[in-house]
């Protein structure tokens, strides 16, 4: 091709690339809002960054009195999600800082951009040294063989394994006997009451404090959530002529919206009360028991209670959001998680107070035991120090250091203990969530691949039946299409 | 383009000296012409085809975004699941609601508003207004709206109530999700759509109008027989431009869809339109990011495919004033 034409075929690759990219640009928004975005990131970058500096300015400065000492001089990153309990680890990077002269270098971000965030660092190889670690994310990781093994580094160090509550540790061991993670904290759950509504119905505290459920008539929790509801003519649930379709207060309230194959807290509570398990063993089960009459029929019982009125419909609770429906004391009772105890307990709207979960058919009240851990990414360039840093957050001297902040419970006992005199020493009484551990009455996250599709299967096929337009049937076909996945 | 004055150059230039200045100054233009072209070539290559050929690739694979480099090759398999997928089907039906309700109502009011525009008033304030939702982030607009039509404090509930109506939860309505969320985009590029309109409508020799009121038309008849055969051209590349973004719908639904609490696709998966399906099979399934490329595969060619059969139908390339 002589150089003439060479340049005229240039020329005209360029010209196409014009025509073709300004039909791009025109055709669709992406390229705009994903400079919008950029530029919003930019910004959270920078406000970041400056939440960071002034972070690091005080790390560097401990860092500086301890070099002499220490004089490791490496830097590790943590990522977290909980802006709550960023104050407590930071606290615990200076002190990690001050022992080790390993940096921490510790950033947060909200629960979706943080596995976002994450997830786009695995493809790129752009995540940190460690970070916070769940159970329902951590076997898609396994899986794709992202995260470092901790089994050797625990046989060097000799690091006890048995020093947490009961079953926490065990949850981050593969079915290889590989472990994933040291666990940081547990959570359990109770029920939140808004007490200037149980004083309208005539109710004390005492009257919710020891409530009985069964998925047949509902038990106490059902009678005293009809007494919470209340229609806009101001009659109530238990009441001759309550309106069920003009429903101004609700008695009882899932927290989760109904389209959730986890319900940790929205069903989970009552389907565990009733003798009922997410998976055939766990962690790692194979098949899911959604299909068992325990769980369909409390599926069953709560959609009979939006059919009452008693509890809000599909619509209602995922248009407004249940934090806000009973912030705006709409709702009298709902079940929550320990990691929202501040939450309610700071609310200005409700006066709210913490009571236990009902006792079941089973004899027992129960409640999901989630715990997260740190586990440490197989990008990490400095894995001896990012296990440093694992084994200094998982060790007494760190979980006592986050339980006095009062946030969440610390995985080891002496640290739970003195996130529990935190609380009390603030007004709080949260013994209706240790109530749980003291009990044993608490069953696991189930632990099993798949997560993001059956979340989507099974949250739909259980707002299905919440919404009226499907029956155990439903559940039962949604069941089995999971458990074809998870077999496939 | 001109390609007319190309052949000349190549073998025997330098043989014939008097055309030899002619034919290096078409050259020169070539050469400067490249400089200016570069940077959009570059673009083009690395933002456009090497991505498109790197997911074609991928849609034959199985692979996790976790971990792009231990991927396995699966033939067409990523394919013939999909049309088995009764999700996907599922978005693709919602999807095609979605374009059916945003397009349709959209072009029509777009039209109407540069009739009126070009007839009634040439006002620039009222052109810089009609394009006001337009500059909206997408994003947003969908927060907005989330608001607008929530049950409890939305303003939308609270006129309903004003008239005695019970509030409806739009977007967690398996009924109204998608016509709520099709009159949000209606809403955003309406505008838009109107000025493309209106640019075109001023192509359009006003004596044509006179003479069609001299010989006493009405103002329907003129629209009917004078501006949209007019306007074909015009009328044609807006609809493709506009169905092919519609069709690619994303960021209002990842927003809005669902309500406040709900997530994207609810409810009950009415809202998961064929964009936010592709995501949710990138970047929250496990292993199916070769499965989310291969619906984009898909999505991309049925895009071309309308694309193209639409142009040829409205005969785009031909105008009616020639």
């Amino acid at each position: 091709m002589s150089k003439n034409a060479l340049w005229r075929l240039l020329a005209l690759l360029c010209a196409l690339a014009m025509v073709a990219s300004a039909c791009g640009g025109g055709s669709d928004d992406a390229a705009e809002d994903s400079a919008d975005t950029e530029t919003e990131a930019a910004e959270e970058e920078e406000a970041m960054e400056d939440e960071e500096a002034d972070a690091e300015a005080s790390e560097d400065e401990e860092a500086m009195e301890e070099e002499a000492a220490a004089g490791d001089g490496a830097t590790i990153s943590y990522w977290l999600w909980d802006g709550n309990q960023q104050p407590f680890y930071e606290q615990c990077a200076a002190d990690f800082t001050a022992e080790s002269g390993i940096n921490v270098e510790i950033t947060q971000f909200g629960w979706a951009d943080y596995w976002d965030g994450l997830t786009a660092g695995f493809a790129t190889g752009d995540v940190p040294d460690v970070f916070t670690d769940h159970l329902a994310r951590y076997p898609e990781f396994i899986d794709a063989g992202v995260l470092v093994p901790l089994n050797d580094f625990i046989d060097a160090d000799g690091v006890a394994t048995d020093i947490y509550f009961p079953g926490l540790a065990d949850l981050w061991v593969a079915p290889d006997g590989s472990r994933y993670g040291l666990p940081k904290d547990f959570d359990t759950i109770a029920l939140v009451v808004n007490e200037a509504l149980l004083e309208d119905a005539g109710l004390t505290l005492d009257d919710v404090s020891n409530l009985d459920w069964n998925p047949t008539d509902g038990g106490s929790l059902e009678a005293v959530a009809a007494q919470l509801s209340v229609d806009a003519n101001g009659v109530r649930g238990n009441e001759d002529g309550f309106d069920a379709s003009d429903v101004v207060q609700y008695g009882f309230m899932s927290q989760t919206n109904y389209a959730d194959a986890f319900g940790q807290t929205g069903f989970s509570m009552l389907t565990g009360a009733n003798g009922w398990d997410f998976l055939d063993t766990n962690p790692w089960g194979s098949v899911y028991n959604y299909g068992d009459a325990e769980f369909t029929d409390t599926i069953g019982w709560m959609a009979s209670m939006v059919e009452k009125g008693f509890s809000p419909d599909s619509e209602t609770l995922a248009g407004t959001g249940s934090d806000t429906i009973f912030d705006a004391g709409q709702a009298a009772i709902m079940p929550d998680g320990s990691w929202k105890i501040g939450t309610w307990s700071t609310s200005e709207n409700v006066d709210a107070a913490f009571v236990p979960t009902p006792v079941g058919p089973s004899g027992n009240r129960a409640s999901m035991f989630n715990g997260l851990a740190d586990s440490i990414t197989t990008a990490s360039e400095n894995p001896e120090a990012a296990w440093e840093w694992v084994k200094y957050m998982a060790s007494p001297a760190c979980q006592e250091t986050i339980g006095a902040g009062g946030v969440v419970f610390p995985a080891i006992e002496s640290g739970a203990k003195l996130a529990e005199e935190a609380f009390l020493a603030n007004g709080v009484d949260v013994s209706a969530f240790t109530v749980h551990v003291d009990e044993g009455t608490t069953f696991t996250f189930p632990i099993a691949g798949q997560a993001g599709e059956v979340s989507n299967i099974m949250g739909d096929a259980i707002d299905t039946v919440i919404r009226g337009e499907g029956d155990a049937s439903t559940i039962s076909a949604a069941n089995d299409e999971v458990n074809e996945l998870l077999a496939g | 383009m001109t390609t007319a004055a190309a052949p000349v150059a190549g073998s025997d230039a330098s043989a014939e000296k008097p055309k030899r200045g002619k034919s290096s100054v078409d050259n020169d233009g070539w050469k400067v012409a490249i400089w200016f072209l570069l940077p959009s070539l570059i673009g083009f290559l690395v933002f456009y085809l090497i991505p498109t050929i790197r997911a074609i690739r991928l849609s034959f694979q199985k692979v996790s975004i976790l971990n792009p480099a231990a991927a396995t090759s699966v033939g067409w398999e990523n394919y013939t699941d999909i049309m088995e997928d009764a999700d996907f089907w599922n978005s693709a039906w919602v999807t095609l609601q979605y374009v059916v309700i945003n397009i349709g109502i959209q072009t029509v009011l777009a039209l109407g508003l540069a009739v009126l525009m070009s007839r009634l008033t040439e006002s620039l304030i009222v052109r810089a207004t009609i394009l006001l939702p337009w500059i909206l982030p997408n994003i947003l607009v969908g927060l907005l709206f989330l608001f607008i039509f929530d049950p409890t404090v939305g303003i939308v509930a609270q006129v309903f109530k004003f008239f005695g109506f019970d509030p409806i939860a739009f977007l967690a309505s398996t009924t109204w999700v998608i016509p709520a969320l099709a009159l949000i985009n209606v809403w955003k590029f309406t505008g838009y759509t109107a000025l493309l309109f209106f640019a075109g409508l001023q192509t359009i020799p006003k004596m044509l109008y006179e003479a069609g009121s001299i010989d006493g038309a009405t103002e329907w008849q003129m629209f009917r027989s004078i501006t949209i055969p007019l306007l074909r051209p015009i009328l044609a590349l807006v609809m493709v431009v506009s169905l092919i973004g519609s069709f690619q719908v994303f960021d209002v639904v990842a927003a809005a869809g669902g309500g406040v609490q709900g997530s994207p696709g609810d409810p009950l998966g009415k809202s998961r339109v064929l964009y936010l399906y592709i995501y949710e099979n990138a970047f929250l399934f496990q292993n199916k990011f070769g499965y989310a490329a291969a619906l984009a595969t898909i999505l991309m060619i049925f895009l071309t495919v309308i694309t193209l059969l639409q142009l040829r139908l409205l005969r785009a390339d031909q105008s009616d004033l020639a």
